[in-house]
């Protein structure tokens, strides 16, 4: 006889209710008939996270952004910069998009240049996990490998090395874009007031800070006062691999002063979350999400009262292979100490 | 006395302690304690004028005190502070300066 397992229940539960039904209605249609799948990008869905709220007072809603076309929020950032690479006409018959990228922008990338017939080719860290080639070679990208122990800052290197070798290369580069956090403050911002007119706090992923970035000027102009809280990684130690403190890197399109608090997050903790977040939740994620849950939880553990929206960049397919919900968070500690890269 | 991390890129000039036990109320008075017992940190760490270097992130207890109270922000005995890098995609680190000299040559 098979004994099947009580569904969790848990005292933060609401009832079912849907306030704000397709409230961003206005801006573009959800789940209806798009022209193309680059149409399809953005208008993700704003679901309460009820379980993951250490705070019975404040609620939590997550963003989605596993729901865009190729996974990640990062599609609504390369439908942006390849637009900007278009109109400002960059772009030759025989150009080839190059972009560092540890994976999400890459495939994105990727994704629309194949649908508009552009040639694209990415330079990632050779650490990455497999499924994130797959898909970038999948959508008929070239990938160019950068040493995994130099990280992100390895493939910025390498990428804007080539460009200065070889006039074929033009490089979006979504550190230093203006249009990265541009396509934020035009699309996500508006559809997460839209969809949650009551939000007091918003958190997300310190990566590039597009998201942070535009998020924050949007909810500036149009609802001032709510919180823009960072999540940002505590990176392994062995892989800060720089000769002095000046050699760090700032985003270009990072604005500091435009945050208002930001969490460093261990690898450990995020990974622990994102397993609480599929097992209370039934929400697949990727680890990034995971960091952003806990910087959620300890500005709710802050709060008396209030709503909090957290951006939950990608889904947890790409991380399969790294035995992120399954393995003993020991030992995936010490592997990530050596710079498995999953931001 | 309050448990100060030291990153990888400092610990040459801090004796090579991963992790130093300092005493002070503030931050500023932390990391002024640090820079006394290893001197050659002070260059590294603050700029001319005195204020921090732009790429070095300080956190208490996972915060970063540029949007606490900065070097104003109080510490405890039992508070953890952290020195960090700043570095690219939030993420595995490498100085992008000597990723280009090793492409460069």
């Amino acid at each position: 006889m098979v004994t099947l397992r009580e569904p969790p229940g848990h005292a933060n539960d609401h009832q079912p209710g849907h306030e704000h039904e397709h409230a961003h209605e206005a801006l573009s249609p959800h789940g209806g008939r798009y022209d193309s799948i680059l149409d399809a990008i953005g208008h993700t869905p704003l679901v309460e996270i009820p379980r993951m709220s250490p705070n019975p007072n404040v609620r939590i809603f997550a963003k989605l952004e596993m729901m865009n076309p190729t996974g990640s929020v990062k599609d609504r950032v390369a439908r942006a910069l390849i637009a900007d690479l278009e109109a400002s006409h960059r772009l030759q018959p025989d150009s080839i998009i190059l972009e560092p990228t540890s994976g999400n922008t890459g495939i994105a990338l990727a994704m629309i240049g194949r649908r508009k017939g552009y040639r694209v080719a990415l330079v990632m860290p050779d650490n990455v996990t497999q499924e994130r080639r797959q898909l970038a070679a999948l959508f008929g990208a070239e990938v160019i490998d950068s040493p995994g122990h130099l990280g992100s800052n390895g493939a910025i290197a390498l990428a804007k090395h080539l460009v200065a070798k070889d006039p074929r290369f033009v490089m979006p580069y979504q550190y230093g874009n203006p249009a990265n956090p541009l396509a934020h403050e035009t699309t996500t911002g508006p559809e997460i007031l839209a969809d949650c007119p009551e939000i007091d706090v918003f958190v997300a992923g310190l990566g590039t800070g597009g998201t942070l970035m535009g998020v924050a000027r949007f909810l500036n102009r149009a609802k001032p006062g709510v919180r823009i809280v960072a999540a940002e990684p505590l990176p392994g130690e062995n892989v800060q691999g720089l000769r002095s403190l000046d050699d760090g890197f700032v985003p270009e399109i990072l604005d500091p002063d435009l945050l208002d608090a930001k969490y460093l997050v261990s690898n450990r903790d995020a990974i622990a979350a994102l397993r609480d977040l599929v097992d209370r939740e039934g929400i697949f994620a990727g680890p990034s999400c995971g960091a952003v849950l806990v910087a959620a939880a300890r500005e709710a553990r802050k709060m008396t009262a209030g709503t909090i929206v957290a951006l939950l960049p990608d889904g947890g397919w790409k991380y399969l292979s790294a035995g992120t919900f399954n393995r003993d968070l020991d030992e995936m500690e010490s592997d990530l100490e050596g710079g498995v890269n999953w931001w | 006395m309050s448990t100060v991390w030291i990153p990888p890129v400092l610990r040459a000039s801090a004796g090579g302690a991963k992790q130093l036990d300092l005493a002070g109320g503030t931050v500023g008075e932390v990391i002024n304690a640090l820079i006394s017992a290893h001197p050659s940190l002070e260059s590294q760490i603050r700029t001319p004028e005195g204020g921090l270097n732009r790429f070095v992130n300080v956190y208490v207890n996972g915060q970063d005190i540029r949007y606490l109270g900065g070097e104003s922000t109080a510490v405890a005995p039992a508070d953890e502070v952290r020195l960090l890098p700043a570095m690219a995609g939030g993420s595995t680190g490498g100085s992008v300066a000597l990723a280009l000299s090793r492409w460069s040559r």
